[in-house]
């Protein structure tokens, strides 16, 4: 299996803590090389997961939980999140998610109107699984010119 | 992680300055402040986007209403000097063609 550092954190699903997981993602995707373009284009796209997430929780019960897992492999950032608050297995989840289609039933992602829209915009790759909850899988790849932090990623002159 | 929303009014103009971020958290706010505004007639509101450097679309929904309020009340909505990346979202979404965006945007090439 391809090696990865995997990072989870755990919010209520409420607006004030949209911006909490905002500079976590700048952060992660800070550390991988990501440019200031990118970093940007992952800021909105993972607020409006949340955003998302934080009206879905809402109509089941005000006191829901969020889950957001980063999979920082060395070319891309994959980010996962999921409305139903407990943990999850990257692996498989990945198993259950399929493409998104311009006609899938989701009507509940669309509500924040240009949500879903921005994200598959900014993003290389979105795939949306309801069947734990509802899980978005996000991935932005490190473009060539771009350079992880990572020593294996660099060659050095002798 | 907040927004500051400062309003000037005059006699058929009012320009609200905004500083901060726009997102779930504190566009309800905005909209709070800015749609009473639009419904004056003839009145012209300028939000002042230069302090704003972070948006989503919590803020385009925001400034959506706002549009559509004012075509309601024969007011007007200018957005002004707007920085390039929030600049981007509305390109994106083709909100450029029905907004009333100042051109000179700012850091904008």
């Amino acid at each position: 299996m391809e090696p990865f550092d995997f990072v989870e954190v755990k919010v209520p699903a409420k607006p004030e803590y949209v911006g909490v997981v905002r500079l976590s993602t700048s952060g992660i995707a800070n550390r991988m090389g990501f440019s200031y373009e990118d970093i940007e284009d992952l800021k909105v796209a993972i607020s409006e997961a949340i955003t998302n997430a934080v009206k879905h929780a809402y109509k089941e019960t005000d006191e829901g939980e969020i889950t957001i897992g980063f999979g920082v492999y060395s070319d891309r950032l994959e980010i996962m999140v999921a409305d139903h608050g407990g943990s999850f297995d990257l692996s498989n989840v990945k198993e259950d998610i399929g493409p998104y289609q311009q006609n899938d039933a989701i009507e509940d992602l669309r509500e924040g109107g240009f949500g879903l829209f921005l994200i598959d915009a900014l993003m290389d790759k979105v795939e949306i699984s309801s069947r734990y909850g509802v899980i978005v899988l996000m991935t932005k790849y490190l473009s060539e010119n771009e350079v992880g932090q990572d020593g294996d990623q660099i060659s050095t002159t002798q | 992680m907040n927004l500051t929303i400062d309003v000037t009014n005059k006699e058929h103009k009012s320009v609200v300055s905004l500083s901060g971020e726009i997102d779930a958290f504190t566009a309800p706010k905005l909209k709070e402040e800015l749609l009473p505004l639009t419904k004056e007639e003839g009145k012209t509101v300028e939000v002042d986007l230069n302090n704003v450097n972070y948006m989503d679309s919590t803020g385009l929904g925001v400034f959506i209403s706002a549009l559509k309020s004012t075509k309601e009340h024969d007011s007007e909505l200018k957005l002004v000097h707007m920085q390039e990346r929030v600049h981007r979202l509305f390109k994106i979404t083709g909100l450029t063609e029905i907004m009333n965006i100042d051109s000179t945007v700012q850091g904008g090439i």
